[in-house]
């Protein structure tokens, strides 16, 4: 079982997976996603949104600017305006 | 009647525009097909924030203490109208249609007793339109320097209308732009985006938390909203100017096929009765010795 999870900008979809485990850099605080989160909504800080692949793997940095996250029921949808990494 | 020789330049100069307008065309269907990928890309994104909003408007009330983008500044009188033209010809009535559509809207405006104002983006049209309202344009932004407008420039065009909303310069603004339906049809299209409509309630979903609450979020997420919208109406422009440029050249190419075909005839003719006339002189000739 897997989270899935997209990272979309406004030119194109950067980023469709399934993965273990996202930190979002939330503007109330770093707000780790697993599979199964309660449906929630947040925007975000400018900073570093880190991708773990599997449990305890190294995680993948990516900066973000401008960025809102989405919890739903098809996994965790993260907006953002730039993107870099 | 021409002569032979001004017959022949004439069909040598119809066929170098023709073929000026066959590259133009091929140019226009190549970058088309790239405007268009351009445009399914950003679908997503605008899918989603749209969605997003939608579940938003449904838990919040526009009330007096709403953002301003979304519950408007109170007063309807000054309206911007915001038109986006492309910055190269050769495309048909594509800028015309989108300048006449604005000029339309200004009046309608004007006959209810509004203020209207122009901001332009894009190079085509600024005549027109500074010829009829010469001191309504308040701003024009320059997308020469860009190859395509991307989502940079919706940013900064976002950004000045913001900060003329917030100055107090205008109440409402309209987007005009054209809308891309197929190569054949654009069809120019005026939206309004200041203050931003709200946007259709989703039927409520499930029990979503808000980090920070509701209110918050809206006001932060509405500038992305516009830009959002600024962004795809370029994309719209985009694909549309090549579409009509494509079709635009389709026509010039064809007649100018059939020019040549017509003047090649004349051409044939004048050369046949002048040869006609030649022979008769020489036969007179002969039958006066």
């Amino acid at each position: 079982m897997a989270l899935h999870f997209e990272l979309v900008t406004p030119a194109r979809l950067v980023r469709s997976d399934d993965v273990y485990m996202v930190v979002v850099p939330g503007t109330e605080g770093e707000e780790g996603v697993l599979e199964g989160h309660a449906p929630f909504m947040t925007t975000m800080r400018d900073g570093t949104l880190r991708i773990y692949k599997t449990d305890g793997a190294a995680p993948e940095e990516i900066q973000v600017q401008g960025g809102f996250a989405e919890v739903g029921d098809n996994g965790l949808t993260v907006l953002a305006e730039h993107v870099e990494g | 009647m021409a002569s032979l020789k001004e017959l022949k330049g004439r069909i040598n100069s119809v066929k170098s525009t023709q073929k000026i307008t066959k590259a133009k065309q091929m140019v226009a269907a190549a970058k088309l097909r790239k405007a268009q990928a351009a445009a399914e890309a950003a679908r997503p994104y605008a899918g989603r924030l749209a969605a997003v909003m939608g579940s938003l408007a449904s838990k919040v009330t526009v009330s007096e203490s709403s953002p301003k983008l979304l519950a408007g500044t109170g007063k309807d009188q000054v309206h911007l109208l915001v038109v986006a033209n492309s910055d190269k010809g050769l495309c048909g009535a594509f800028n015309s249609n989108i300048v006449k559509s604005a000029l339309a809207k200004a009046r309608e405006l004007e006959g209810q007793g509004k203020t209207v104002l122009f901001y332009l983006v894009g190079r085509k049209g600024r005549a027109v339109i500074r010829r009829q309202y010469a001191n309504a344009v308040i701003a024009m932004f320059d997308t020469t320097e860009v190859r395509e407008p991307g989502y940079e420039e919706a940013e900064r065009i976002a950004a000045e209308l913001v900060a003329l909303y917030d100055e107090g310069k205008f109440d409402v603004a309209h987007l005009f732009f054209s809308e891309f339906k197929s190569a054949l049809a654009q069809v120019p299209t005026d939206v309004q985006i200041i203050p931003v409509p709200a946007p259709k309630a989703a039927e409520g979903g499930a029990a979503v938390d808000y980090e920070p609450e509701e209110e918050a979020i809206l006001a932060a997420l509405l500038p992305r909203y516009l830009r959002t919208r600024i962004f795809g109406a370029l994309l719209e422009n985009q694909a549309s100017e090549q579409g009509a440029s494509m079709t635009a050249m389709d026509n010039a190419t064809r007649n100018a096929g059939e020019l040549i075909n017509k003047l090649t005839i004349q051409y044939n003719r004048s050369r046949q009765a002048a040869i006609t006339t030649e022979l008769i002189e020489i036969i007179a000739g002969a039958e006066a010795l």
